[in-house]
């Protein structure tokens, strides 16, 4: 019976964890070690890129730039996009906990390629490296690098574009791993069927990633080689077309927005159901729409781009695909919203978090209809309502859910329980301080406020120091959870092998797992949904 | 799982002298002046080279329904990005 | 049994995802192509004049002759996974040998293009074609360098022995990737030499 088994333990009660030493690390081609050092390394970025936003929201308590010039601003919001989106976002899921998860999730020992695994890691090490190296003379172009200022910047273009190439490999790799790895992998009885919903989101993550990732890669050494050559596909002077680098630029950053969101709602369909005791509601319907979105997701670059003078027929087609992608992704809310309907829910961390993420998701997807339509586009187009949609979505979004996967799965990853007393006083400043951050941006955007820019016409004011106060709770219930995670490790409650009474994988091993994951590979005779019946 | 009979080698080499022959029609071809039809063609005879390639030296032939996915949906995706920016770059 | 090196229990299932896990590299190969053919397709509608006058001052001769050693580098492939496959490893090092040493040639053809290009004032940014012309061929001949690679390192296994007609992946996974680089040639050739 699941949850039954003694669990697997071994070694010193250590498990995957019980080696000891920096070559055990550097050299380890244990899925779960390479996890951890994605998701300390990421976290990290996460921290570096808030104190960015930080410094972007004090400077914008006054219409003046009153703290740092105009320059220093655009190299601020530069580098908080670039860092969150490259550097935290885009890996933090898939390449953490994705690692960490996915071989245990199906049944297996690691993924297909240990060794590309770590080396996917140490290519991102190396893409941060430079990326850091060209801060010598930092960007201020946003992370869009639009040319043809970022052609002619006097920033370290060139360094930088080989950074984000070296990271674009890595998200490669990975999603090249764990297609494999989910195809080949799957222990006896593991029919897709069967699978955890996270997987499936990882499946369509990891397509898009696979897909899309080379299209911007080859357009960052586009834009290196009419730095170094000078040759000038996106200059004018020389017949070239600015646009043409935004529609390779977004061919792969719409796309990727999906490889930020699909991990996220993986870990939300598993997370809703242990904390209903109630199967999930539609899985078939919420597996395929991770398909539907990854690719109905490629479809629609080009709404980024309806203020750029693109043919009428582009925009039309664009924006008419963009209002389907709004089908697949109803579909998930509609049925984690069936789940929870008549369940016996329970509010641990985890499950705030996983609640917080449908609420906050369905602000920020809303939103982007009215960005996705054509005539309301001309006039929310860089403005504060992007914004304000985008951090609803990436961070309402995303965050919430790499905080409920960190959560849920904090007790499975290091054998310890988190303070839920601190996890839910975190959450509440969290939740607070990021709507109050978040929703005067989409009415001071509505009134058109533009984005970009340090100084803004005084009438927007109120809204811009209530927005500062917000991220500064925002920021202080970042910091409890921080805090929370550290007390945690070094003196959490031991935890049992699963703390949540919950059905997939994962939960049969110990808390840590041992490095092989299982003794014996497991043998699936049923979905991890069953809750709800005398077993679960 | 060893199959090395000589029968894909002679298939090896029998590919190989079609590909030759398609290399030197496309050339001759080439001097001729056909207007639009030389790009047609050009391009239809490289597509036949390319999926000999991919059909016999690289075994598509014989492969799974799966390995057949991974090999024409990235062309799916080529399509459309050429198609995509075309239809804004081609038509302003 | 320890799960770290990543040998599957089962030698099937391993040579299967190797061949997965390739064909899904190539797969990123088609879209890493695919934007510098967008690129091309997207200038050739703009300027179909410039690229008729410019790509005449390439060799289509010179072209021809690296298609037919290109092509000729993937029979000798060809024929090394069928030797290897029947347990022949000095066979396969020979015809991989051969494969490294006609890509040799092809890059040597590509060096003469490339400099007599430069020695006529034609550079990268000369004009659009031309920025095509050396972006698509440097990534490709850049390609052409990391398969030699590839290929000597398959070499040197079965010289160390580790390749047999039990087990023989490194070379057919090299071999595959060998191929998609002659395949993206197949259509560079025509794309910039031959269609006026």
């Amino acid at each position: 019976m699941p949850g039954d088994e003694r669990p697997e333990a071994g070694g010193n009660g250590r498990g995957y964890l019980g080696e000891r030493g920096w070559r055990s690390w550097a050299f380890t081609l244990d899925h779960k070690r390479i996890g951890a050092m994605y998701l300390w390394t990421t976290t990290v970025f996460f921290l570096v890129g808030g104190v960015f936003a930080l410094l972007l929201r004090l400077e914008l308590l006054s219409p003046q730039a009153r703290y740092f010039s105009n320059h220093t601003y655009n190299i601020f919001f530069t580098l908080h996009g670039a860092m969150m989106i490259f550097l935290f976002i885009i890996p933090a899921i898939p390449s953490g906990l994705g690692n960490f998860f996915i071989p245990l999730h199906i049944g297996a020992r690691d993924v297909a390629f240990p060794r590309l695994n770590l080396a996917s890691y140490w290519v991102f090490a190396a893409g941060f490296l430079v990326i850091i190296g060209s801060l010598v003379a930092p960007m201020d172009t946003g992370w869009t690098f639009y040319t043809p200022y970022s052609a002619k910047s006097a920033a370290a273009v060139t360094t930088l574009s080989l950074g984000i190439f070296l990271i674009g490999m890595s998200s490669i790799l990975t999603g090249l791993n764990f297609i494999v790895t989910i195809h080949k992998l799957r222990a006896p009885g593991m029919t897709w069927h069967r699978l955890p919903l996270f997987i499936w989101g990882m499946y369509a993550t990891s397509i898009i990633q696979v897909i899309a990732t080379p299209v911007v890669g080859v357009t960052f050494l586009l834009l290196a080689a009419e730095r170094v050559f000078g040759v000038g596909f996106f200059d004018p002077a020389k017949g070239g077309d600015p646009v043409l680098f935004q529609h390779f630029f977004w061919f792969y950053s719409h796309p990727v927005v999906y490889v930020m969101i699909l991990p996220a709602m993986g870990i939300v369909s598993e997370v809703i159901p242990v904390f209903s005791r109630k199967p999930i509601f539609g899985y078939n319907a919420i597996a395929y729409s991770s398909l539907a979105i990854a690719f109905i997701g490629f479809l629609v670059w080009g709404h980024h781009m309806f203020t750029s003078a693109m043919s009428p027929l582009a925009n039309a087609i664009f924006s008419f695909l963009t209002f389907f992608v709004a089908v697949p992704t109803a579909v998930k809310v509609f049925n984690w919203i069936a789940t929870l309907y008549r369940g016996s829910i329970t509010f641990e961390s985890p499950m705030l978090y996983a609640l917080t993420f449908i609420f906050l998701f369905i602000v920020g997807g809303l939103t982007g209809p009215f960005l996705g339509a054509l005539a309301t586009n001309v006039q929310l187009h860089d403005t504060y309502f992007v914004v304000a949609h985008f951090h609803y979505t990436m961070m309402g979004g995303t965050v919430m859910g790499f905080f409920a996967g960190l959560h849920y799965w904090f007790p499975k990853m290091t054998g310890r329980m988190l303070n839920e007393r601190a996890a839910r006083i975190a959450w509440a400043l969290i939740f607070v301080g990021f709507n109050v951050t978040f929703f005067t941006m989409f009415v001071v955007g509505t009134r058109g406020m533009p984005r970009r820019y340090a100084e803004y016409l005084p009438k927007f004011q109120v809204e811009n120091v209530i927005s500062t106060i917000g991220s500064a709770v925002l920021a202080a219930g970042i910091l409890v959870m921080c805090w929370n995670f550290l007390q945690g490790l070094r003196k959490g409650d031991p935890a049992p092998a699963n703390p949540w009474r919950a059905l997939s994988l994962e939960w049969r091993t110990a808390s840590p797992p041992d490095t092989e994951n299982f003794h014996e590979v497991p043998v699936v005779t049923d979905w991890p949904y069953g809750y709800g019946t005398p077993k679960a | 799982m060893a199959h090395g009979t000589g029968h894909s080698r002679s298939t090896g080499i029998a590919v190989f002298v079609a590909l030759v022959l398609l290399t030197a029609v496309t050339v001759l071809v080439s001097y001729v002046d056909l207007g639009l039809m030389n790009a047609v063609v050009a391009l239809l005879i490289a597509s036949v080279k390319a999926s000999l390639v991919a059909l016999f030296f690289m075994h598509l032939k014989g492969e799974s329904r799966l390995v057949w996915g991974f090999a024409l949906v990235p062309i799916a995706f080529l399509a459309l990005i050429i198609f995509g920016t075309l239809a804004d770059t081609m038509l302003r | 049994m320890s799960g770290h090196t990543g040998e599957h229990a089962d030698p099937a299932v391993a040579f299967e995802s190797a061949k997965l896990g390739v064909w899904t590299f190539l797969a990123t190969e088609v879209l890493l192509f695919g934007a510098l053919f967008t690129a091309y397709t997207v200038f050739r509608m703009k300027y179909p004049e410039m690229f008729r006058a410019e790509h005449a001052k390439l060799d289509r001769v010179l072209g021809a002759v690296n298609t037919v050693v290109l092509i000729t580098s993937s029979l000798m492939v060809v024929l090394g996974v069928d030797a290897i496959k029947r347990g022949k490893a000095r066979l396969l090092e020979a015809c991989f040998g051969g494969t490294i040493l006609l890509a040799a040639v092809f890059l040597c053809v590509k060096y003469v293009e490339y400099s007599a290009k430069f020695h006529h004032g034609i550079f990268p940014r000369t004009n659009l074609f031309f920025s095509i012309y050396f972006m698509l061929t440097g990534l490709h001949g850049i390609h052409v360098l990391l398969g030699m690679g590839l290929l000597s390192y398959v070499i040197v296994l079965s010289r160390r022995g580790r390749l047999s007609a039990d087990y023989f992946t490194p070379a057919e996974m090299s071999g595959l990737y060998w191929h998609f680089v002659d395949l993206v040639w197949i259509y560079l050739f025509p794309l910039l030499y031959l269609i006026g």
